[in-house]
């Protein structure tokens, strides 16, 4: 299906927020929020991280696209966890509402489990923003 | 859909290169790259076989400068052409707001480049598009090859097998050489861009 957003300003400082409150704030280097068609919606970081958020964007929304159809050609729904370990830095992603994705790296310091916690109140509050 | 940020002030423009397997879709990327180097803030991103067949896409971010006060990014994507990675296709055309399809000239190709544009049809629908609603511009490559002897379709019959309804703008081009590449990709702009205009004016009174 192909879809559209329109974010206005507010909604995308609410955002921005919720992820600084939520991610940044536990240590995540870089948090970046794509549709799935690999555009950025919003991007943060921790003012020491230089990546080229674009190029992510796109494989990230690729590989998630790659991903599920391997899930449902095994007749998944699809796969809830997508987490990439690195030797230093990860990468983790994870679905926000039908149409986007959370992408996030970090280092040894954060733990995946709480990040999880953190990806799911991030989820949550997006959400309501976007019922409202 | 193009993606509007009115805090950043900045608009993501997908456009998305489409046609044959070794047609010359990454070569048109390649020299687009090569070209406008000193304007690209990134490396292209190729995902591919190991001879250097399109296995996902290539993806080619490059910024045009302000439309109505928004910083317009366009990001170039190639598709790969070979039959077999129609659902990898597929995901590279989600969101498209501009096409161009790049037809392979060689009249041995003739089959290959209908059945691509079918393709491409059967897949915009899946996303609830319609080809004829889309900016779309055709481009038919390889002409440099007449000169080698090798048998090339006139453009007439490139134009009866894909063009005759939809009446796109199209153009011969040399995607080794550079030919028309530069041409090709400021038509597909110039259109897309003004397909958003409208949304822009709409977002701007807001
Ligand atoms: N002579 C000639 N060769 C070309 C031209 N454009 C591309 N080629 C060659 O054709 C071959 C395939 O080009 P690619 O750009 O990789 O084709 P593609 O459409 O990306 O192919 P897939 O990734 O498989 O879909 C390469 O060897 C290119 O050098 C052209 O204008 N003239
Ligand atoms: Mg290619």
């Amino acid at each position: 299906m192909d879809f559209s957003f329109d974010f206005s300003k507010k909604q995308l400082e609410f955002i921005e927020d919720v992820l600084t409150e939520e991610l940044l704030s536990i240590g995540v280097q870089l948090v970046v929020l794509i549709d799935l068609a690999g555009n950025v919606i919003v991007n943060l970081d921790n003012g020491r991280c230089h990546h080229d958020v674009y190029s992510l964007a796109a494989l990230a929304a690729a590989n998630f696209g790659a991903v599920s159809a391997m899930a449902n050609i095994i007749g998944e729904e699809e796969f809830s966890l997508l987490f990439h370990k690195g030797e230093t830095d990860s990468i983790h992603f994870s679905k926000i509402g039908d149409n986007m994705l959370l992408l996030t790296i970090f280092g040894k310091d954060v733990s995946l489990g709480f990040l999880r916690l953190k990806d799911h109140e991030v989820n949550e509050r997006i959400q309501s923003l976007l019922e409202k | 859909m193009a993606l509007i940020n009115p805090k950043k002030r900045e608009v993501q423009v997908k456009i998305v290169y489409y046609g044959p397997g070794r047609g010359g879709k990454t070569t048109n990327l390649e020299y687009v790259n090569e070209k406008f180097r000193s304007r690209i803030h990134s490396e292209m991103v190729t995902v591919k076989t190991y001879d250097d067949r399109t296995l996902f896409f290539d993806f080619l971010p490059f910024d045009i400068g302000m439309v109505k006060g928004y910083t317009i990014k366009v990001q170039f994507y190639t598709v790969p052409g070979q039959v077999k990675y129609n659902a990898t296709r597929k995901l590279v055309l989600r969101g498209v707001d501009g096409i161009v399809f790049v037809a392979d000239s060689m009249t041995l190709r003739q089959d290959m480049n209908i059945q691509s544009l079918a393709n491409l049809k059967e897949n915009l629908a899946a996303f609830h598009k319609n080809i004829e609603e889309i900016p779309l511009v055709f481009q038919y490559n390889k002409r440099d090859l007449e000169k080698e002897g090798i048998p090339i379709l006139p453009v007439d019959v490139l134009e009866k097998d894909l063009n005759a309804q939809l009446k796109a703008p199209s153009y011969t081009a040399s995607a080794i050489s550079g030919d028309n590449v530069v041409v090709t990709m400021k038509r597909i702009i110039s259109m897309t861009v003004m397909s958003l205009r409208e949304k822009l004016e709409l977002e701007g009174s807001v």
